[in-house]
């Protein structure tokens, strides 16, 4: 019998509340669900938003009773508040979280670096905001709650899960013992320690690091502002690394690698804790500042990833499908970035607007992502924990060059976390013009956002399905466009028409968004009324045209949506 | 006195500069000390390769230096 604690877990800021636990008991008996979904940290749940939003039901299994312990992921990113604000929740993540743009690096007391994140007048979100993972994941909660299509299942744990060529079957356990569960689809969002990939003996490839980090959350008033700080090499802490985040509430992030030989218990023990952030103080000249622990925990950095997402009726996302270091805010932004993705593919396929084969395109271009993070990733994690006394010299060397060299201060640059641009995706339109641009982003790329007026912009108007963005100044759609349109509507395909440039709405679009000062077209590369740019439903560009017509705009809704 | 090309197809510094560079840092590395000489001669192979512009001379010299250790 699975009995989840009932005790709130602890905290100086946040409010656990535990809930009841969902019993099969007082619910009517089970039918076959479309999807069940495992897990309910942000890929899961995000997953079961985005599958709502395209109309498909799902269960979402939560073995706790609460949001996950401690702060875990803090700093997100410009492009998962726009993916939050797909599901409904980026606006509670601002209104309470903290933006900044600035990290700095220091070796013996100098500055030897600061990095400076783009911010563009087009852009809603701030490059970074701060905030503690439960707030994240209670904000994804209620968002849950509210959506009749989601059916969220606390205290519910997945024992075991057997699959046929349709569908599966899951053990579920619970406080007043185990039901089954049939569904179609089974989404493994369980986490790190994904107990269903290991049922299935799943392996994963890449490597772990040998060097480990205490993460800990003290309450202290400092008067810094909200910027990154790393400090490489500090007085009490030799050859290792330190950083350094502000969270909302009064909360610092410490973050630190153990000296080697020290065991995680050992430095997790009160007074070892106590005298490193005491040391840490006093180095930024705050060591008369009174503070006090909120969480604690130790972690090392690990660059995995299963080569498949997919077995069978059986879909990883999040860190059930990979592990990914910290440095660069990898874990949480990846994972919603990755449940995007899964949420339109699986509900495209389970609603029949495209073959079973459009999940293995969720897996390849994950895949393709998580690979090219750990690349990325690998890079700052070798300068952060240097793996092999070469690595370790190396790292050394350029920080005894940085204090006067300016060649090498960019290889402190923290490889934040960014999209990953489907480039050679196999949905990407093979007959459109996207060669021939000299600007906007291309193939693959996520969208740019576009400011249209104070507090309004692009991405607010788009999401959901596909949109086409036709640039023209006439009154209305050609007829030939609306009828390829209309074709695809009436196949259940969602697709949205936005008409950009016109003074007055034109026919046939749903929208219309005036471009009076041809900024629009300019950050698009448009040069001439005519042209279009075709976003599939996580908003990638599939494809664009300089002009388009009938029969490349039905080319590439074809190619997109393999039968 | 014009440059002979060396086997890495850089131009060379000649006898007398070779002289000189090879007694410059010989006096380095034992001013660096026993402790430091190691990370003294990565710094300088990254200043180097820095001033040579060139990451693939740059493994090629690498591959040379590897040789009959
Ligand atoms: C100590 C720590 C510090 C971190 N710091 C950062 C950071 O600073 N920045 C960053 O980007 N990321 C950080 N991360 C990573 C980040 O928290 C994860 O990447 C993110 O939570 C992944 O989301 P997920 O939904 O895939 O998995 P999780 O958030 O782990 O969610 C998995 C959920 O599945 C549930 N579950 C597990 N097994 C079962 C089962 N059998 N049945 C039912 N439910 C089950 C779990 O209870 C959990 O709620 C940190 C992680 C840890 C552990």
């Amino acid at each position: 019998m699975h009995q989840p604690t009932t005790q709130a877990r602890p905290s100086i800021y946040y409010p656990y509340q535990v809930h009841a636990p969902w019993l099969a008991s007082q619910h009517p008996a089970q039918g076959r669900h479309p999807v069940v979904i495992v897990g309910s940290g942000p890929s899961g749940m995000v997953t079961a938003l985005e599958l709502a939003r395209h109309g498909v039901a799902s269960v979402v299994l939560e073995s706790e009773l609460q949001v996950s312990q401690g702060s875990r992921a803090i700093v997100f990113t410009r492009r998962s508040l726009e993916i939050l604000q797909q599901v409904g929740v980026a606006q509670r993540m601002v209104d309470n979280g903290l933006p900044w743009r600035f990290g700095n690096s220091y070796y013996r007391g100098q500055r030897v670096f600061r990095m400076e994140a783009p911010h563009d007048a087009d852009d809603r979100f701030f490059p970074m905001l701060n905030i503690q993972q439960q707030y994240m994941e209670e904000y994804l909660l209620d968002a849950c709650q509210a959506e009749p299509l989601v059916d969220f299942r606390w205290g519910n744990k997945v024992t075991q899960v057997a699959q046929d060529a349709t569908g599966a079957t899951l053990e579920v356990d619970t406080p007043e013992g185990p039901y089954q569960l049939h569904a179609d689809w089974v989404v493994a969002a369980d986490g790190g320690r994904s107990a269903i990939r290991a049922a299935f003996d799943l392996q994963m490839e890449g490597a772990s690091y040998e060097g480990r980090f205490v993460i800990a959350d003290i309450r202290i008033d400092l008067p810094l502002p909200t910027e990154r700080l790393a400090f490489f090499d500090p007085d009490w802490n030799p050859g290792n690394t330190v950083l350094m985040h502000r969270e909302p509430h009064g909360i610092w992030r410490v973050d630190y690698q153990l000296p080697e030989n020290e065991t995680p218990e050992d430095a997790l023990q009160p007074a070892a804790l106590a005298t490193r952030i005491n040391a840490l103080l006093a180095q930024i000249g705050h060591g008369d500042k009174p503070w006090e622990m909120d969480w604690s925990s130790v972690y090392s950095a690990r660059t995995l990833t299963l080569p498949d997402y997919r077995h069978g009726r059986v879909l990883f996302t999040g860190d059930a499908a990979h592990l990914l270091p910290i440095f660069g805010v990898r874990g949480a932004n990846t994972a919603f970035q990755d449940a995007q993705s899964l949420g339109w593919h699986l509900a495209f396929a389970v609603k029949g607007i495209a073959s079973a084969a459009l999940v293995d395109n969720y897996s390849r271009e994950r895949v393709g992502a998580a690979r090219e993070i750990i690349e990325e990733s690998g890079k700052s994690t070798r300068f952060m924990t240097p793996p092999t006394r070469g690595f370790r010299l190396l790292r050394d060397a350029v920080l005894s060059l940085s204090l006067s060299q300016e060649f090498v201060r960019p290889l402190y640059h923290w490889r934040t976390s960014r999209p990953h641009e489907y480039t050679q995706s196999a949905l990407n339109s093979p007959g459109d013009d996207n060669a021939l641009f000299k600007a906007g982003p291309a193939h693959g790329a996520p969208p740019q956002n576009i400011r249209l007026s104070a507090n309004d912009y692009l991405l607010d108007h788009l999401g959901g399905g596909f949109d086409l963005l036709y640039f023209t100044e006439g009154a209305a759609m050609p007829e030939a466009l609306q009828s390829v349109v209309n074709a695809a509507r009436a196949k259940g395909v969602p697709l949205r028409v936005t008409a950009v440039g016109a003074s007055a709405p034109v026919a046939g679009a749903d929208q219309t968004l005036a471009d009076a000062d041809g900024h629009f077209r300019a950050r698009y590369g448009v040069p001439a009324s005519g042209a279009a740019y075709l976003l599939r439903p996580d908003q990638h560009v599939c494809a664009r045209w300089l002009t388009l017509d009938a029969t490349r705009l039905q080319a590439a809704l074809n190619h997109a949506l393999p039968q | 006195m014009t440059p002979v090309s060396s086997a890495l197809g850089q131009p060379a510094l000649g006898i007398a500069g070779l002289e000189q560079v090879y007694d410059q840092l010989a006096t380095a590395i034992d001013q660096a000390g026993p402790a430091k000489a190691e990370l003294f001669l990565v710094k300088l192979a990254l200043l180097n390769a820095q001033a040579l512009g060139d990451a693939e001379a740059f493994g090629r010299h690498l591959q040379a230096a590897l040789q009959d250790l």
